[in-house]
C-alpha cells in the first residue's frame, strides 16, 4: 500500500463521509424518536397491520416484528439504514477508479512509479476506512439513541452488536460489485445512477423474494443475506446466505483486480 | 545505449487501429521528434511506453526493460507531459506538486521552487481556477520536478503563449545538456525542427520515415522559384520536378536530382528573379502526406 495515495484518497472522500454519517445518524434518531409511541400502541399497531395484505407486509419485512421491544423496533427500520449504507458503498465502489478516468486524472496517477496493484490496494483501503468511519458514527448514534429513547427496556447486547457489525460485510458486497461493474463497462459517466440502481435493485429483489415465497431470489441480494428481522429473531446470522454473500464479494474483488491490471487507460478523445 | 527500443509494436482498440508494426530506437541524450497529424498514433505510442495501455503485439523497452513487466521501475526515471493536462480540481498547485513529488525519492522543494518561478506559476491557486495555459505549466513542473532521465512530451506547447514556449524550449535544451533524453511528439513541425536531432514521421499508424533532421532537409528537395517573361509551368515538365505552382507570375516547384542540370535549364531563360532554398520541414512533411 502507498501511504500517500491512501491519504489523498481518504481526504478526497472526507466531505462525503461526513454527509453520509450525519444522514444515517439523523435517520436513526428520527425513527427511534417514535419508539415510545409504537411501544405504547403496539397492540393497536398489530391490529392495524393485520388488515394489510400479507404480501405487502412480507415485502417490507414487517410480518414477524415486535414493535414494543428495542431490537424488534430496530429491526423494523434497520432496513432503511442498510439502504443508505448500500448507496454509499455503491458510490465508493463505482467511483473508486472510474471518477479518476472521467476526470482524466488517471494519467497522472498511473504514470507515477507505483504498480497498479498497489494503487488499487491503496484506494481500496481508503474507501474501506471511509465506510468504516461512517459505521463507527452510526454505531455510536445507535447506542446514544437507545439510551435516550428506549425508556430503560432490556435488550440482548450481543444480538445488537451482531446486527451492527454485519453492515461491514453488507457494505463490502455493494462496494466490490460496484467496483467490478465499473471496470466491466466502458465508461461510467456518472456514479450515482449506478449505485442507486444497484442498491434499489437489490432491495426490490429482496422485497419480491418475500412476496413469491418459493422464488429463490434471496441468494443474490444482501438485503436477504443480512435481513435484520432474521438476525434479531434468531440472535444469529443466516450462515449459508452470509457465506454466499462473502463468496460473491471475494469473486467481485478478484475480478476487479484482474480487470484493473489489464485495463487500457484511454486518452482524452 | 538505446533508451527506448520499440520493435514491431502494434496496438488495436478492438478493431480500430492504434499503431501497426512500429519500430524505432531512441539513443541516450538525443531529442527525438515524433511527427504526425492528429490520430496518426503518436499518443498511442507514448501511452504504450508508459504502460497506460497494453500492446496487442510487439515489444517496447525503456532503459532496457520491458514496459509490460517493469512499469513502476521504468516510471521512476520518466517525466511525462500529456497533451491534455488534467489534475485534481480541488487541490492547490503546491499540494499537487508535493503529492507528485512524494512518489519519488529525494527532496524536491528547491527544484519545485526553481521550476515554478521559471514558468511563472502561482503556487497557491486552486487547479480548478487555472487557465488552460497555467494548467499546462503545472504539467511542465510536475513532469520535470524529479529530474527524470527520460522525458515524454506529447504536444507540449499547445496552450502556452510564445514567450512561455521559448522559455520551455530553453528549459528542455538545458535538461538535454545535462544528459536527459527527450521524446518530443508534435504536429507543429517548426518546433520539432528547432529542437530535435532526429525525427520519426508517423502516418496512419505506421512509421513512414526515421531520419536525421539535416539529411531529411538536405538529401531531399530544393524549393525553386523562378520569375521570367513568358514563362509557363510546362517549361519545367522534366523528371525530378514536383508540385509545380504558378503564383504572381513566378513558377514555384520542388526539385530532386542533379542541380547542375536544373541550373543549366534555367540559364536559358531571361530571368527576372530566381530563388533556390531548402524546403522547411513543413513542406517536406506535406510531401509525405500527399
Amino acid at each position: 500500500m502507498n501511504k500517500m495515495i491512501f491519504q489523498h484518497e481518504f481526504l478526497i472522500r472526507i466531505k462525503s463521509v461526513i454527509t453520509w454519517s450525519l444522514s444515517v445518524s439523523a435517520l436513526l434518531f428520527v425513527f427511534f424518536s417514535f419508539f415510545s409511541v409504537f411501544a405504547v400502541q403496539a397492540e393497536m399497531m398489530q391490529q392495524m397491520l393485520e388488515k394489510f395484505p400479507k404480501e405487502l407486509l412480507i415485502a417490507f419485512g414487517m410480518n414477524e416484528m415486535n414493535y414494543d421491544t428495542v431490537l424488534g423496533y430496530i429491526s423494523f427500520y434497520f432496513l432503511f439504514i442498510q439502504l443508505l449504507l448500500a448507496i454509499q458503498a455503491g458510490n465508493y465502489g463505482f467511483g473508486l477508479v472510474s471518477i479518476e478516468e472521467t476526470e482524466m486524472t488517471a494519467d497522472f496517477l498511473l504514470t507515477r512509479p507505483v504498480s497498479r496493484a498497489k494503487i488499487l490496494t491503496s484506494k481500496l483501503m481508503a474507501a474501506l476506512a471511509s465506510m468504516l468511519l461512517t459505521d463507527v458514527v452510526m454505531w455510536i448514534s445507535m447506542f446514544t439513541a437507545i439510551s435516550i429513547f428506549s425508556e430503560g427496556k432490556e435488550y440482548d447486547l450481543s444480538t445488537l452488536l451482531l446486527l451492527l457489525f454485519s453492515v461491514i460485510l453488507f457494505q463490502l458486497f455493494f462496494f466490490s460489485v460496484g467496483l467490478m461493474v465499473s471496470l466491466l463497462v466502458k465508461r461510467v459517466r456518472s456514479v450515482t445512477p449506478y449505485s442507486l440502481g444497484l442498491a434499489f435493485g437489490a432491495y426490490v429483489l429482496s422485497a419480491f423474494s418475500g412476496v413469491f415465497g418459493d422464488v429463490k431470489l434471496e441468494y443474490i441480494t444482501p438485503f436477504k443475506h443480512f435481513e435484520p428481522t432474521y438476525i434479531v429473531n434468531n440472535g444469529a446470522l443466516n450462515t449459508p446466505l452470509v457465506l454466499i454473500n462473502v463468496a460473491i464479494t471475494v469473486i467481485a474483488l478478484v475480478a476487479g483486480y484482474w480487470l484493473y491490471l489489464h485495463r487500457d487507460i484511454h486518452a482524452v478523445s | 545505449m538505446s533508451i527506448i527500443e520499440v520493435s514491431h509494436l502494434t496496438k488495436f482498440y478492438g478493431k480500430s487501429r492504434g499503431i501497426v508494426d512500429v519500430s524505432f530506437n531512441v539513443e541516450e541524450g538525443e531529442i527525438f521528434g515524433f511527427i504526425g497529424p492528429n490520430g496518426a498514433g503518436k499518443s498511442t505510442t507514448i501511452r504504450l511506453l508508459l504502460s497506460l495501455i497494453h500492446p496487442t503485439s510487439g515489444m517496447g523497452k525503456v532503459f532496457g526493460l520491458d514496459v509490460t513487466k517493469h512499469g513502476p521501475e521504468i516510471r521512476r526515471s520518466i517525466g511525462y507531459l500529456p497533451s491534455e493536462v488534467f489534475y485534481y480540481e480541488g487541490m492547490k498547485v503546491i499540494d499537487l506538486l508535493k503529492y507528485s513529488a512524494s512518489f519519488y525519492e529525494g527532496n524536491f522543494t528547491e527544484r519545485i521552487k526553481y521550476l515554478s518561478e521559471l514558468m511563472e506559476l502561482e503556487m497557491n491557486r486552486r487547479i480548478s481556477d487555472l487557465s488552460y495555459g497555467n494548467k499546462k505549466k503545472v504539467g511542465i513542473v510536475q513532469g520535470l520536478l524529479h529530474s527524470p532521465k527520460l522525458l515524454f512530451l506529447d504536444e507540449p506547447t499547445s496552450g502556452l503563449d510564445p514567450l512561455m514556449q521559448r522559455k520551455f524550449f530553453d528549459l528542455i535544451r538545458e535538461e538535454n545538456k545535462r544528459g536527459v533524453t527527450v521524446f518530443f511528439s508534435s504536429h507543429i513541425l517548426g518546433e520539432v525542427q528547432r529542437l530535435c536531432n532526429r525525427v520519426g514521421i508517423i502516418r496512419e499508424g505506421s512509421m513512414v520515415e526515421i531520419s536525421d533532421i539535416r539529411s531529411l532537409q538536405q538529401n531531399n528537395y530544393k524549393k525553386i522559384s523562378v520569375t521570367a517573361n513568358g514563362l509557363t509551368p510546362e517549361f519545367f515538365d522534366t523528371p525530378g520536378v514536383t508540385n509545380v505552382q504558378t503564383e504572381n507570375g513566378s513558377v514555384n516547384f520542388f526539385f530532386k536530382g542533379d542541380i547542375n542540370a536544373m541550373v543549366q535549364k534555367v540559364s536559358n531563360l531571361k530571368l527576372e528573379d530566381v530563388n533556390i532554398e531548402e524546403p522547411t520541414l513543413e513542406e517536406i512533411f506535406m510531401h509525405y502526406y500527399e
